[in-house]
């Protein structure tokens, strides 16, 4: 039993590569952080455009959110970093995998804020725009809010897989909280800093997870 | 426009390289059915058991399902094959992003089939026993056909969502189609044979992205 402890959770490593794992922890958040609200953004301006009455704009929209959907965002990272290069446009890991993971990410988000506009009766639309409000105003302050609340629990979701993917970015060595780890990992001779990121990711998504089971288990179907 | 094609569709340069592209497909097909065979039914399995409610097993199924649900999947991949042998069981790469991915997608499908499970009416239950049917009669022939037709559509979605991740096998070596194709791009130093991995990969999973737009679009309720 000891043996297991000192393998897997050695305070004493643990403390010895902390800082590391805070300094990882912090890229990671910052990642998250520039990632999420541009693939929301994206997410909805992509949503939104799907609405157009031009049939080859909403097909050519559909084919490029399917297909970014198939391709595994590591994929992506990778054609982004070591492919691009060769036509001269260099990133830094930032900055790659913040594209790789808005691309990905924001077709998602498109799909599930579709779903969401669509969900608001179309009388809603006609009532705003009868009172006055203009086409815009009516999507912001009529659709798009009880569109997006029809669909929180899938946007809480698809924002926690967001923010799980930004992992990735370790493998072109970008010092996130897995790299850091990883590291640590390789300094110590000790999987306790894996063990230790595991476990802050648990304890980082954990209330998220949990209010979405909440919300989903509450839809009942009466037959 | 030259320069894309030169560096990006270069299909002469990685002609010799074609069978070993085609084994790492393979490899990638196997590893997702796989995934999948071991994940959906071990959700299943986990979501019965669940119903039987004793206190204490549940609290554990709940862990597990919301640890496996939170932790990204190369976390565990890495934490599976550089971990397991400190406790003497030595697991080649392969499995070991099998076992990652299908525990994952076990909590997922667990989540998704409760969801099913807790959706359909307590009325049918209390009518199905009524008639004589025993617990387990009632399961089969009543409430698991209906909760199986709900939950195909998010369990498609989430089946390849984790499919996809068979490609963060190739951070632990595995021959797959990516770990093929960027070690090609290192050989050749140009990047065709990653734009020949990405489409791939699209063929193999725009099908079924194709599939749950198909069945949105055949369950959607009417407005």
């Amino acid at each position: 039993m000891s043996g297991f402890v000192d393998t897997f959770f050695n305070l004493t490593i643990l403390r010895q590569v902390a800082p590391l794992l805070v300094e990882g922890f912090w890229l990671t958040l910052a990642l998250s952080l520039v990632a999420v609200p541009l693939a929301v953004l994206c997410g909805i301006l992509i949503a939104v455009a799907q609405d157009t009455p031009l049939r080859l704009l909403r097909l050519s929209i559909a084919a490029y959110v399917d297909v970014m959907r198939a391709i595994p965002p590591l994929v992506l990272l990778i054609l982004i970093f070591y492919g691009l290069p060769f036509l001269g446009l260099r990133m830094n890991e930032f900055s790659a995998a913040v594209l790789a993971l808005v691309l990905n990410g924001s077709s998602y988000f498109a799909e599930i804020f579709r779903a969401g506009l669509e969900s608001v009766a179309k009388g809603q639309t006609e009532a705003a725009r009868s009172t006055g409000m203009s086409w815009r105003q009516s999507l912001l302050y009529v659709v798009l809010p009880q569109g997006t609340r029809n669909v929180l629990p899938d946007l809480i979701s698809n924002t926690v897989e967001l923010v799980k993917q930004t992992s990735i970015a370790s493998v072109v060595a970008l010092q996130e909280l897995l790299r850091s780890a990883q590291i640590a990992q390789g300094i110590t001779y000790n999987p306790t800093p894996l063990v230790a990121a595991a476990i802050i990711y648990f304890l980082l998504f954990w209330p998220f997870v949990r209010i979405v089971s909440r919300m989903q288990n509450n839809t009942r179907i009466h037959t | 426009m030259d320069q894309i094609i030169r560096y990006f569709f270069d299909f002469s340069l990685i002609a010799p390289y074609w069978p070993d592209i085609l084994r790492g497909f393979s490899l990638t097909v196997v590893m997702s059915v796989l995934t999948v065979l071991i994940g959906i039914p071990l959700g299943l399995a986990i979501a019965i058991v669940r119903l039987y409610r004793i206190r204490s097993l549940n609290a554990l199924i709940i862990l597990y399902i919301d640890f496996f649900r939170s932790i990204p999947q190369i976390v565990l991949i890495i934490l599976v094959y550089f971990a397991l042998p400190y406790f003497g069981i030595v697991i080649d790469p392969f499995w070991a992003t099998i076992l990652a991915l299908s525990i994952v997608l076990s909590a997922f499908a667990e989540e998704i089939f409760w969801a099913g499970i807790n959706a359909v009416a307590k009325g049918q239950w209390e009518a199905s026993r009524s008639t004589g049917m025993t617990f387990g009669q009632t399961l089969w022939f009543v409430i698991l056909p209906q909760v199986v037709r709900i939950s195909i559509p998010p369990l498609t979605n989430r089946a390849i969502g984790i499919s996809k991740g068979t490609v963060l096998g190739s951070v632990i070596a595995v021959p797959e189609l990516l770990n093929v194709t960027s070690s090609i791009q290192s050989n050749v130093a140009n990047p065709t044979a990653l734009t020949v991995g990405a489409l791939l990969f699209v063929a193999l999973f725009l099908p079924f992205v194709l599939f749950t737009r198909w069945l949105e679009r055949a369950h959607a309720t009417p407005r």
